[in-house]
């Protein structure tokens, strides 16, 4: 990177008010939270994740990302295939369909979901009649989970699958090999860092979605609390320390994020300049 | 198709439903409620305040990250995405452990408007970034000087060559992160503790009518809100593609 011919002042001007906002905005407060956390040593860390409430929320929260993931993996991938692949009228609005729920606050998905699957909702019948509650149940967190990720993979495979073309499927295909061959040993080799980096933005967002996730779960503690649910329920009840412990946790989850983003975006540098 | 209209599209159009079913009068009255409009109010205020921030402090951090080069730029280049990595509850906690009761720095903005801005400060800090970057990357440096070697101030060429070339991915960031403040709850909800008038966000207020059962007010102020994001990102996209093709013509 060359450098532009920036006075000195200017330059460490700008450095320095930039380094100075991102960490009174970003690194101090995370700094904090860990810091409570961890001052009445790790022992107190432990108790407050591990006791009955915490177990169930873990367990709730991997059995969401343990649904919503594979359904959004096997539909982004194929969705961006299409998006990527073919051409045909309305592409433009399916790919603003795909981008909406970015642009939809939790809060809405929430009310959306009750008034479309709650008892007295459009398709109440389904638990009225049926008696598969979907609102107040894991159905509900879990539908409330797949629309806010939806768009991830879709949106991190697709720009791989444009820019790679078609020429070795094609090459692969003259050869003879079936399409299941063709994509399993030479489309998903190609997208498998696009589609990790979109499984972990899914899985990250799914443990810590929030707001859409307390508009449909009936919120009880070691019955349909996730972690994000429990650290609120904890923090209301006056329990900080419980509250910054399994923030502190959670914390963990996203610091494990920006990692694997990095070394993705390192891995992506690398692997372009073999090419 | 038929799965994305399950699950994004139906959940949409049955609030839609449900906002006009009882009637244009019963939509309006529950947009134009004295707590609705006030919830208004408080969002869009604040949430234009945190944009200008947002635009001005992306700006600057996103050129420091691209033309800038010191010790640590890759860890400060990762830190950025922290906010959409953190879970908002978790952001909600972070900002009451710096600016709340037990405040540190003797900080107390619980309960006040201005701790509401600082948590969707937070939270939307990436996006301005995030979109200018790349494009002040592939910016051509040529121009730049060669403008200066014809006799341009600094000030000057920042002005009239940099800005203009950046005003649409600027203005792109500018429409997410407004777009997010206004809809945000998680990072708000206990640092703005609610307050009628003062802290209460229209999510917040949404929520409120949903725990009384009103429905058709929630999925109207619902209405509302989605309408007044999409227009948002509508004039930004356009003005947007505008600059972008009088930049392109300029060439």
């Amino acid at each position: 990177m060359t450098q532009t011919k920036q006075t000195p002042v200017v330059r460490h001007l700008t450095r320095y008010t930039a380094l100075a906002y991102i960490a009174a905005m970003l690194i101090v407060p995370a700094t904090l939270i860990l810091w409570r956390t961890f001052k009445p040593g790790f022992g107190q860390f432990y108790d407050w994740v591990s006791t009955p409430a915490a177990k169930s929320a873990l367990n709730l929260s991997l059995l969401v990302v343990a649904i919503v993931l594979p359904l959004n993996v096997i539909f982004g991938v194929f969705t961006a295939l299409i998006v990527a692949r073919r051409r045909f009228r309305g592409k433009a609005t399916l790919q603003a369909i795909i981008d909406l729920p970015f642009s939809v606050s939790p809060i809405i998905v929430g009310v959306a979901l009750i008034v479309l699957w709650g008892s007295a909702g459009v398709f109440g019948f389904v638990e009225r009649d049926l008696g598969f509650k979907i609102i107040f149940g894991l159905p509900g967190i879990v539908l409330a989970s797949i629309f806010v990720t939806l768009p991830f993979v879709v949106r991190e495979v697709q720009p791989v699958l444009t820019e790679l073309g078609t020429e070795q499927e094609e090459a692969a295909a003259i050869l003879g090999s079936g399409w299941w061959q063709t994509f399993w040993r030479i489309t998903l080799p190609s997208i498998r860092w696009g589609l990790t980096y979109g499984i972990v933005l899914t899985t990250a967002r799914t443990l810590g979605e929030f707001g859409g996730v307390i508009m449909v779960s009936s919120n009880l503690a070691g019955k349909s609390q996730t972690l994000t649910l429990l650290v609120n329920d904890r923090y209301q009840r006056g329990a900080e320390y419980g509250a910054y412990a399994l923030s502190t946790l959670l914390m963990g989850v996203a610091v494990t994020f920006l990692i694997v983003k990095t070394i993705l975006l390192v891995r992506r540098a690398w692997a372009s300049r073999q090419a | 198709m038929l799965w994305l209209s399950l699950i994004v599209l139906l959940p949409l159009v049955a609030i839609a439903w449900q906002a006009i079913g009882g009637g244009w009068q019963a939509f309006w009255l529950a947009v134009t409620s004295h707590a609705a409009l006030e919830s208004f109010r408080v969002t869009l205020t604040i949430s234009v305040v945190v944009t200008i921030i947002n635009v001005g402090f992306g700006l600057l951090t996103a050129w420091v990250l691209v033309r800038d080069d010191f010790f640590g730029k890759g860890l400060f280049d990762a830190v950025i995405d922290l906010p959409f990595a953190l879970p908002t509850i978790v952001t909600s906690l972070v900002m009451l452990a710096l600016y709340g009761k037990s405040s540190p720095i003797g900080l107390h903005l619980q309960h006040t408007p201005a701790g509401v801005a600082m948590a969707l400060a937070f939270v939307t800090l990436p996006y301005v970034v995030r979109a200018v970057q790349p494009v002040l990357l592939a910016l051509d440096q040529e121009v730049e000087e060669a403008a200066a070697a014809l006799g341009a101030s600094g000030p000057k060429v920042f002005t009239s060559i940099v800005l203009p070339a950046l005003l649409p991915s600027l203005l792109s960031g500018a429409g997410m992160s407004f777009s997010r403040a206004i809809g945000e709850f998680g990072s708000v909800v206990t640092i703005g503790g609610a307050v009628p008038g003062r802290t209460e966000v229209s999510s917040q207020w949404i929520r409120a009518l949903i725990e009384n059962d009103d429905r058709t007010g929630a999925a109207a102020i619902s209405i509302v809100l989605l309408s007044i994001s999409f227009i948002v990102l509508l004039i930004l996209r356009i003005v947007g593609a505008r600059a972008a093709k009088r930049e392109e013509a300029a060439r």
